[in-house]
């Protein structure tokens, strides 16, 4: 019976390719099963195309931007709960990392177990009391507590204060390759990255992923099938932080330094609007849009006051015409239409 | 004893700037279980509307002082009272019926969209404020009070007393409590529901406008992200008083501005904001409903 219904599906799908033409043929391409392999070819090509310190430091932020975004996208794509305060597991990781390798002298890669711990800890801390929430009041919370985080780390002295930690030692040493060069660096990142995200999309096909996806679809019929909605809420919570916290190792041992500001509110809703705009629930579509706005405002130099007005207008406009991102995910219930909307609006009785 | 009064009078003081902005969130929240995170900017773009007007008017009238100050306010409630609604128009409107989930991020990115609108037109950089309030302090109870922070205190007192005669004696009033209680049958009852909404946000808005040109009157400096941690506590303050109750932002306000007063002064200032926030969580956790709150519960 599946498999009827699964040649059945393709044969519609090919019927739609040729009606809809040009459309088709771009969707074929993107949902080639090989266009992650492609998209980590040209990634590890890049360096031979351009190789200037300046590039290169552009593409390594952007790899790790995209982390954050993967990460991201496990707690507000698979599983429907708006973190505001994201970059907060950022700071997790990148301060462990950055407070334990210059103690003891380390290379950061040591510090990955701490790492990890540390992360797994703050998201329990974060999420715990606040998962039982209304999911209105879950998003300020989470908002709050990425604040605290800063200041907290603004205000201690082991955190270095508002200057912050500087003088990281490197990720590693093998002999006499160091990794801190900048060409071996972004290798080391690009390859971490996309284990990282090939891990997120599996999760999001496993179980505890279709799980997430039905909390996110209705939390009230999920819980009556006999799903434990809120360790299930937890999980994807911890799988974020870790996610967050290995962005924020990598971070540290890029720039060497670490300060507050780099932690503020904007990050955070630059991560977000990476996987808003992406597609929420896709990875290949999240990957898109990290490198779509961590790489855009580098063409758009010219523009640049007028960058995060464009952004937040971007917000605004994708959610009223095409709340599933520019790249949605595929099987996923379609999202409504206007007309439907306004229909559902009319049912609720919230317009004439 | 003297420092005790101190930090009382402070905390209020501050409270009642809370208040105010936490009004416009309480009540849109009742009204459509919207969480409008625009509307601590709104308090920012009130800020630089006045500031606009005073520098463009010139030094004549800034020597006007307070009455310069409060003319200044009129107008800029009537600014900010209609970006609210052309806010709800243009980004809330046509996401009713849409899951919580959009109209959350479409509040986040109206609330971008204002913060960095303004940073793009009136440069990023902090602005002076050209009108101050200062003067002569008087002892009250060992406290050190001045004329301007009565002058404002009762400023926000008028506006507070007038809205909640607002929502309890007019027909619009009416028409909003009605809403937040059944949306569907103040519809059918002949309830113009988009209009009354549209007003929320007006009245909303306007207080907010008021509470920035009145912030940046007093604290002398303005800057176009000013807004987003008075935003965050001011929710902090509608959740503390039990969001949706009018009475219970304004109490809110003041009960955050004592916390906080208190809190800085027990464990230092740099830890104020932290203070707040962990204020928001523990009141999340232990009583959701606020302290003049009811239970709501999340609709099926």
């Amino acid at each position: 019976m599946t498999i009827d219904n699964s040649t059945e599906s393709i044969h519609t799908v090919e019927a739609e390719a040729k009606k809809r033409g040009f459309g088709a043929w771009l969707s074929s391409i993107f949902e080639n099963k090989y266009i992650g392999l492609v998209a980590l070819g040209i990634a590890l090509l890049m360096p031979f195309l351009i190789a200037t310190p300046y590039a290169l430091n552009i593409m390594t932020t952007a790899a790790i931007f995209v982390v954050l975004a993967a990460g991201l996208n496990i707690v507000v794509g698979y599983c429907g709960l708006l973190d505001l305060g994201y970059i907060a597991f950022l700071a997790v990781g990148a301060y462990t990392a950055g407070i334990i390798s210059k103690a003891f002298e380390l290379p950061v890669l040591f510090t990955l177990p701490a790492v990890i711990v540390m992360c797994i800890l703050a998201g329990l801390i974060i999420g715990a009391p606040t998962l039982r929430l209304r999911s209105d009041y879950l998003a300020i919370v989470t908002l709050g507590f990425g604040e605290i985080t800063r200041i907290t780390a603004n205000n201690l002295t082991i955190t270095g204060g508002p200057s912050g930690i500087f003088g990281i030692p490197g990720f590693l040493v093998i002999g006499h390759i160091d990794f801190q060069n900048p060409v071996i660096f972004y290798y080391l990142t690009v390859i971490i990255v996309a284990g990282l995200v090939l891990a997120a999309a599996r999760l999001g096909r496993s179980r505890l992923g279709r799980a997430w996806k039905f909390v996110k679809e209705d939390e009230d019929a999920a819980e009556a099938m006999g799903i434990h909605t809120y360790k299930v809420k937890l999980l994807a919570y911890i799988f974020g932080a870790v996610w967050g916290g290995f962005g924020g190792m990598l971070f540290a041992s890029h720039l060497t330094a670490i300060s507050p500001m780099s932690f503020v509110f904007l990050q955070s809703a630059l991560v977000l609007m990476a996987v808003v705009l992406g597609g929420m629930g896709n990875m290949k579509g999240v990957v898109l849009g990290a490198l779509a706005i961590s790489l855009l405002p580098e063409f758009l130099r010219d523009f640049s006051s007028y960058r995060y007005l464009l952004f937040g207008i971007l917000l605004v406009v994708v959610m009223v015409f095409r709340p599933q991102g520019f790249w949605p995910p595929r099987g996923a219930e379609a999202e409504r239409t206007k007309a439907e909307r306004e229909l559902a609006a009319l049912a609720n009785g919230l317009k004439k | 004893m003297d420092q005790v009064t101190q930090v009382i009078w402070d905390g209020l003081f501050v409270g009642s700037f809370y208040a105010l902005i936490a009004l416009g969130y309480s009540m849109v929240y009742g009204i459509i279980k919207l969480l409008n995170f625009a509307h601590g900017d709104i308090y920012m773009v009130g800020a630089f509307i006045g500031y606009a007007i005073l520098t463009s008017l010139g030094g004549t009238f800034q020597a006007l002082g307070l009455f310069a100050l409060i003319v200044v306010m009129m107008i800029s409630m009537l600014l900010t009272g209609t970006i609210g609604v052309i806010v709800e128009k243009l980004a809330y409107k046509p996401l009713r019926g849409a899951p919580r989930l959009a109209v959350l991020i479409t509040a986040v990115g109206a609330s971008f969209a204002l913060e960095y609108g303004v940073s793009a037109i009136a440069s990023p950089n902090p602005r002076g404020f050209p009108v101050r309030l200062d003067g002569d302090f008087v002892l009250v109870l060992g406290a050190r009070v001045t004329l301007p922070q009565i002058i404002l205190m009762l400023i926000a007192g008028v506006l507070m007393f007038a809205l909640d005669l607002y929502i309890r004696r007019t027909s619009t009033g009416r028409a909003m409590r009605s809403i937040s209680l059944d949306m569907k049958g103040s519809l059918l009852m002949g309830v113009n529901v988009n209009k009354v909404i549209s007003r929320t946000f007006f009245i909303g808005s306007a207080l907010a406008g008021a509470a920035g040109v009145m912030a940046g009157a007093y604290y002398g400096k303005i800057d176009f992200l000013m807004g987003f941690i008075i935003g965050l506590k001011a929710f902090t303050a509608a959740v503390i008083g039990g969001i949706g109750n009018i009475r219970g932002a304004m109490l809110g306000g003041l009960v955050l501005g004592l916390v906080e007063s208190i809190g800085s002064q027990l464990v230092g200032g740099q830890w104020r904001d932290a203070f707040a926030f962990a204020v928001l969580i523990l009141f999340l956790t232990l009583r959701p409903t606020g302290i003049l709150g009811e239970r709501v519960t999340e609709r099926v």
